[in-house]
């Protein structure tokens, strides 16, 4: 749920206030009621001028390079993820799976708003996935479990356990 | 589709547009354009590329143009026709870095130049036999608390344990379950590392015995001391039962010792004086089985030739147990037992289950599970990692500490080392055996079969948190001497420690930040007195690090609630709920009061981590801590930092501990306390349903149950109003009430519910 993702950005943010929203569209896209002007439109652009707004722009990445990263994650969130049909899962989980295997978190060091948003949309895939899969897509899971564990992230949804210790010994894939 | 070109600009980045080229190397299906950062990174998005060219030309985006490009990204090209692209045509070959081996979730721990490299172990508990409070303490508990310090103050750790599966116990249950041994094992693995999960124990590994790599190394050190002439062969006469058709294993002989003639005395060591014996030695021996008196017969064995190694072992002994930290017991054991002597050790057995012995002249025969065992340690290290000798090849670099029950010591301090001394491999030897005394349960000893004591998850079906077991058992670690658990004792260790004296501080503290001061950490002016504060609490800090370095770890949680215990006093003494009120200067009192509490109560947290992870978590939540203050204040000799500067937001505040009423504890002592009754006096009908349900295993849901269980409550219930109408003795209703809130809890665990604490007495009526 849009409104949800972006009301527990605002906790995590730490905005005092909470911002009004309305949906347009048959898509149910997210409207930010802006007060200078001219409304928001658009689940990743209304996260970024929070972000702007709550005056975090590292959260968006602190270089040119970065920064176009950060972008393209929020743009797979809406534009994959979100859109992913059964067949699509595994390969996304692969992907991501290769390509978290060097990173700490999605623009490489350091958490950004991609971290967030990410997490909030593979949320649903990662809880329906058994032990032995979790452990298939090891560092999806290694990154999943330090984003939801990071202080003032996790608000609207529910803990996914993890397990830290294998069950399943290296043999069995 | 688009091709961005920077305008303007010196062109360092390589776009590749061709179709054929598979540039994005983690993308299954392939992705164009794409476009290769400087700093190695790829972008696979059209829109992104483009966002990126525009700001490193100077350009800048606004909001709208970001709604735009969102649009065309999830509404516009989804509408367009993609070519469907047939995902086998495309498979993704393997990157040539990925590790197949690689096996842990978080980066692989390895040693590292310059910092303090410590592995730590925890004694492999016998997958077969479900932990109890006193296995959970003596061991992982113990190795966890070190672990999680060790951590904070920036050692490089790791910390490996995992179940010991080799053995005949193991092959009996599989016989008895109608399973093989490799079945029993993966099921009873699953339960110590659920139990252990519960408990919050936070292993870098939890391994298993029976790898590949266990015979592997098994058999290298096997062979690496045959080949050094450290194996003497000889015939062994060994005790086999005839009717039960097999040779025993030691555990299955009982008998008198002949040392000390302790009756009960079992085939390898005596539970009374401690001493190993050969099960043949053992007079008036008896098949544990079938109580039939078995057989002598011979058999051809290895044995470790431990006198031969005696001069290198007791070398190497000096040097460790003179530099490292060894606890008093393990050296005294180690002791006794080098004045007894040392004898060739046998390290091979006549059965199926275990790691096969190589050589051809003793091919039907395993290991004897304690030459066996503790190489156990290094193959779970080497299915967490191919590097597995960085760690225990590496005497210079590693510190290995070594943690267990008494009764294991021997065999670490003398049986292993002397084996890896022989297999001359530069292996890494223990510098710091920390061992604790026995756990007792009440006044008796833990037994599963008399169902007397808390075992495996029956502490989670208690309803107390995972976090108070873990607290009140380390108050009890019986380090100098054994210790007994009781339930009273928890209830009130509980009710004082935790709740009036750590809780109520803490709480407080926050408190009067939220309601005083809105919420932020206010001004602190400090005076004499508060520094006369800050002094104790450094003080305090301090003899906490040094007692937590030397593992001292009872101790160590003592200086804790000293702290919260100053700090409560430091409250009451300056009442600033009253100062508030006041003038300038009384409210400046208040203030700093206020945030120096609060600040106290962040490092709390910290020192609390190793003791009580989420409790510790859930201080840093409430008071929105910075992750950094974490790792500052342990480090070096301890430094008390004002972690929240006058300003900081705190979050909210809420309670960390709940009371332990004295009838939830009369009702847990009862339900732990076995067959045997507790001789309080209770009124003649006591009701049938009650005592069935005491000592039946709490399993989960089961609805006939929660149907019996429902009218054993309504009955119970009805039994307890008709005495308190009748105005009946205290101590009867008492007893009543007590049952009735045991069958409850048992309903709600039937339900498949967990069980609520117990409502406030008094509340209704």
């Amino acid at each position: 749920m849009a409104l949800r993702e972006l009301s527990s950005l605002e906790k995590y943010l730490g905005l005092k206030k909470p911002n009004k929203y309305s949906t347009q569209g048959d898509k149910k896209v997210p409207v930010l009621q802006s007060n200078n002007g001219a409304p928001v439109a658009g689940l990743v652009t209304i996260a970024c001028h929070l972000v702007k707004q709550a005056q975090r722009p590292e959260l968006l990445g602190d270089s040119a390079e970065s920064r176009a990263v950060v972008q393209q994650w929020l743009e797979y969130r809406v534009a994959r993820l979100d859109v992913c049909t059964k067949d699509d899962i595994k390969i996304t989980l692969k992907d991501l799976n290769l390509y978290l295997q060097d990173k700490v978190y999605l623009a490489g060091n350091q958490f950004t708003l991609a971290d967030i948003f990410m997490y909030y949309g593979i949320h649903p895939l990662i809880v329906d996935l058994a032990v032995q899969e979790k452990e298939k897509y090891v560092n999806v899971t290694r990154w999943f479990d330090h984003v939801q564990h990071y202080p003032g992230v996790r608000h609207h949804l529910p803990l996914v356990v993890v397990l830290r210790n294998r069950v399943y010994t290296s043999g069995h894939h | 589709m688009s091709s961005g070109r920077s305008s303007g600009g010196p062109s360092k980045h390589t776009l590749a547009l061709f179709f054929s080229e598979r540039v994005v190397p983690f993308l299954s299906r392939p992705a164009l354009p794409a476009l290769l950062l400087p700093n190695g990174l790829y972008l696979f998005s059209s829109n992104a590329i483009c966002r990126y060219l525009f700001e490193v030309s100077g350009q800048e985006s606004s909001d709208l143009c970001s709604q735009w490009l969102e649009w065309e990204a999830t509404d516009l090209q989804v509408n367009f026709n993609q070519k469907d692209v047939d995902s086998q045509d495309y498979v993704l070959t393997r990157w040539s870095k990925q590790n197949k081996s690689q096996v842990c979730v978080f980066p692989i721990s390895l040693p590292q130049e310059g910092k303090r490299n410590i592995l730590l172990t925890s004694a492999l508990p016998y997958v077969n036999n479900v932990p109890h409070l006193g296995n959970i303490i003596g061991c992982v508990l113990s190795a966890d608390v070190f672990s999680r310090y060790g951590r904070l103050r920036g050692w490089n750790l790791l910390f490996i344990c995992g179940t010991d599966e080799y053995g005949t116990a193991t092959e009996n249950k599989a016989r008895e379950e109608g399973l093989t041994p490799q079945q029993i094992c993966d099921k009873y693995h699953a339960v110590h590392a659920s139990i252990y999960k519960w408990f919050q124990i936070d292993f870098d590994f939890f391994g298993r015995t029976t790898t590949k790599k266990q015979t592997e190394i098994a058999q290298d050190i096997f062979w690496r001391l045959h080949k050094r002439d450290f194996l003497v062969e000889d015939t062994v006469e060994q005790l086999r039962c005839e009717s039960c058709q097999r040779f025993l294993a030691d555990r299955f002989v009982e008998g008198i010792c002949p040392f000390c003639n302790y009756p009960e005395a079992r085939g390898d060591q005596c539970d009374k004086c401690g001493r190993l014996i050969n099960a043949v030695e053992l007079r008036e021996p008896q098949c544990k089985v079938c109580r039939q008196t078995p057989v002598i017969r011979s058999s051809k064995h290895l044995f470790l030739d431990l006198p031969k190694l005696e001069g290198q072992l007791d070398e190497w002994l000096d040097k460790s147990t003179g530099s490292g930290d060894w606890t008093a017991n393990a050296k005294q054991i180690t002791r006794s037992w080098l004045r007894d002597g040392l004898k060739p050790r046998c390290i091979t057995r006549d059965l199926k289950w275990g790691t096969p012995v190589p050589h051809p002249d003793f091919a039907e025969k395993v290991f004897y599970v304690w030459f066996d065992a503790p190489i156990g340690y290094l193959s779970i290290t080497a299915n967490y990692t191919d590097q597995w000798e960085k760690w225990w090849k590496n005497p210079q670099q590693v510190e290995l500490y070594n943690f267990m029950a008494k009764d294991n010591v021997p065999f670490h301090s003398v049986v292993f080392p002397c084996s890896l001394l022989g297999a001359q491999d530069n292996y890494t030897l223990v510098n710091h055996l920390v061992a604790t005394e026995y756990l007792n349960y009440e006044d008796t000893k833990f037994s599963k079969s008399r169902g007397v004591g808390v075992f495996g998850d029956m502490a989670q079906d208690t309803g107390i948190p995972s976090d108070v077991w873990r607290f009140y058992l380390l108050y009890l670690r019986p380090e100098g001497q054994d210790s007994a658990f009781s339930w009273a004792d928890m209830a009130l260790k509980n009710n004082s420690e935790l709740l009036n004296n750590l809780g109520n501080f803490i709480n407080r503290a926050g408190m009067f930040v939220s309601k005083f001061f809105d919420g932020c950490v206010p001004v602190m002016e400090l005076q004499q007195e508060d520094k006369r504060l800050l002094a104790q609490v450094g003080w305090e800090l301090r003899q906490y690090i040094q007692l937590m370095d030397k593992v001292k770890i009872r101790d160590a949680l003592k200086h804790i609630l000293n702290i919260s215990r100053h700090g409560n006093q430091y409250i009451q003494v300056n009442e600033p709920w009253k100062n508030i009120k006041g003038g300038d200067s009384e409210r400046q009192r208040a203030s700093t009061v206020t945030g120096l509490s609060v600040n106290i109560a962040c490092l709390l947290s910290v020192m609390l981590q190793p003791y009580m992870p989420a409790v510790s978590q859930t201080i840093r939540k409430q008071l929105n801590a910075p992750e950094s203050c974490i790792n500052t204040m342990l480090q070096g000799t301890g430094t008390f930092v004002c972690a929240l500067t006058a300003g900081h937001r705190i979050g909210t505040v809420s309670p960390l501990f709940q009371k332990l009423e004295a009838d939830q504890i009369e009702a847990l002592k009862k339900r732990f306390g076995g067959q045997q009754n507790t001789a309080s006096a209770k009124p003649a009908a006591a009701p049938a349903p009650v005592a069935v349900a005491e000592t039946a295993a709490v399993n989960g849901a089961d609805p006939e149950r929660a149907r019996q269980l429902t009218q054993a409550v309504a009955e119970q219930g009805d039994k307890v109003r008709t005495l308190k109408a009748q105005k009946a003795e205290k101590a009867v209703i008492t007893a009543e009430v007590a049952m009735l809130l045991d069958l409850k809890k048992q309903l709600a665990l039937a339900e498949g519910k967990s069980p609520e604490p117990t409502p406030q007495k008094g509340k209704k009526k």
